[in-house]
């Protein structure tokens, strides 16, 4: 039951229901700390279902349910006694479109920590978290300004601010650009270059170029003729991108995939 | 086919290099038979050629980078275009060593050679018949040719021994011989090299094909490794 220290989490068999339909079936991948791991394959193939189900987002998912492992740290994190809001905590989330809520830059930050039972300085924890995630010198003299007044770059920036100022362990993003333009893509990938010194970051991407540049690990994922998602390969990044041993990743990869 | 535009531009490449390899066969031959003969007209229109070689070898390499750049060729496309980067500049190499063939030519001017050229001839027919055969394997991704045509380079270098024991021999009977004796050794190590770069294509192919990088061991090891035992 004990997953070994140097991975952050991992799954040991984790298959993902939604009713009788099994949308991503037996998943073994071990994930490992203070990297960048990118899950990369053709649409529907599970991969956004599996991502979240690494924070039990899913179970806001009528009839969604998971059968298998996943451990954090030893402990099932589907286990009947876990608190799956503790888990989010333990695991944040950062989505594709920039979700900002509808409040000061400020309080976009602090919302969370205070509900968090967060108790230290306040300023000093939005200030932290801004310069985190890379924003504080563009916003520090609107704090008080609505976040919906920033860029789409500056919102998915703060999103991340907010997401780790209440201390993760592990950053879940879910094509975390692929609403924004180059160059903020750009911003985030650098961005997630900073993190990784202190998160575990998983990140689902249809951008192949991206998991290339960004992720130290890569896994691939593609449906089987029961429409199931899986894993196919799991290798570094490097060897995904250069020398694949699937045929399938290699289709997928090189873009030939139909 | 979703990449159809690719697809065709990675082929045309692929017949660039073959239109490549063959300007480099037709120059090793050539300046071969011109030294032969010793046509000076022949060898300085080698000379000449090679800038055409070397001209290809741009025009391939631009092609290359735009590729790279405009398709982000992954996996297998990223090795064949990596790799026909180093092919493209064996090949260039090997025009080289059939300008100096031909430079030699050109410098020994009114001098007759030391003696008719039969063994030379032989290394370069060889020579450029494994190179011919290296591009096939590489154009059809032939690992198992490319593992072979190394293997040939066993007569190559024996013609290229007895040829260096021959001259050896004039050199000793009479130092006038000298820079005549070296003007064809240098020839022979000309040609001798040739054979060692196509062990590289044919490196290159398998890498290509596999992924792997491998040193195709060449009869050349085998012969000093067995040489080292006999001592």
């Amino acid at each position: 039951m004990q997953n070994s220290p140097s991975y952050a989490i991992e799954s040991n068999d984790l298959s993902i229901h939604y009713g009788a339909f099994t949308a991503v079936k037996g998943v073994n991948l071990k994930i490992e700390r203070l990297k960048i791991t990118a899950i990369i394959g053709p649409s529907g193939c599970g991969k956004s279902t599996l991502l979240r189900s690494f924070n039990r987002m899913n179970d806001f998912v009528p009839g969604c349910h998971a059968t298998g492992e996943l451990l954090m740290q030893g402990q099932n994190l589907y286990s009947k006694d876990i608190d799956p809001v503790e888990v989010r905590r333990k695991i944040g989330m950062v989505f594709q479109k920039p979700n900002p809520f509808p409040k000061s830059i400020y309080e976009n930050i602090a919302w969370g920590a205070r509900i968090n039972g967060f108790k230290g300085n306040m300023d000093e924890l939005v200030e932290q978290s801004l310069r985190s995630a890379a924003l504080w010198d563009e916003v520090k003299d609107k704090l008080q300004e609505s976040a919906y007044a920033l860029s789409g770059g500056q919102q998915q920036r703060l999103c991340i601010a907010r997401t780790i100022a209440i201390q993760p362990e592990i950053i879940l993003m879910d094509e975390p650009a692929s609403a924004l333009d180059p160059i903020s893509t750009l911003r985030i990938e650098e961005l997630m270059q900073e993190l990784k010194k202190n998160y575990t970051i998983l990140i689902v991407t249809h951008n192949m170029q991206q998991a290339a540049r960004a992720s130290d690990y890569t896994a691939m994922m593609m449906i089987d003729d029961q429409r199931a998602g899986g894993v196919i390969e799991f290798d570094d990044t490097k060897n995904i991108f250069t020398r694949p041993k699937d045929k399938r990743t290699e289709d997928y990869v090189t873009g030939r995939f139909g | 086919m979703i990449r159809k535009t690719f697809e065709s531009d990675i082929q045309q490449v692929k017949d660039e290099v073959l239109a490549l390899g063959s300007m480099v066969e037709h120059a090793i031959i050539g300046s071969v038979e011109a030294l032969k003969k010793r046509d000076i007209k022949a060898a300085e229109k080698i000379i000449a050629e090679d800038k055409d070689i070397n001209k290809k070898r741009f025009a391939i390499e631009n092609q290359l980078m735009v590729l790279i750049a405009t398709q982000q060729p992954m996996a297998h496309d990223l090795r064949l275009l990596a790799s026909t980067m180093e092919i493209i500049s064996e090949l260039e190499r090997m025009g080289d060593y059939a300008k100096g063939i031909a430079n030699i030519n050109v410098r020994m001017g009114e001098e007759k050679l030391l003696k008719p050229l039969i063994d030379i001839p032989r290394m370069a027919e060889i020579g450029a018949s494994m190179l011919h055969r290296s591009l096939t394997a590489f154009v059809q991704e032939d690992v198992a040719a490319a593992n072979a045509i190394p293997m040939e380079d066993d007569e190559v270098d024996a013609l290229y021994n007895q040829i260096y024991r021959e001259l050896m021999i004039f050199i000793i009977e009479d130092p006038k011989n000298i820079e005549r004796a070296n003007w064809l050794l240098w020839v022979a190590h000309n040609l001798e090299r040739v054979a060692d770069r196509v062990t590289n294509i044919c490196e290159r192919t398998v890498f290509i094909a596999t992924g792997e990088f491998s040193e195709i061991k060449s009869s050349d090891d085998e012969f000093w490794e067995k040489q080292k035992k006999n001592k």
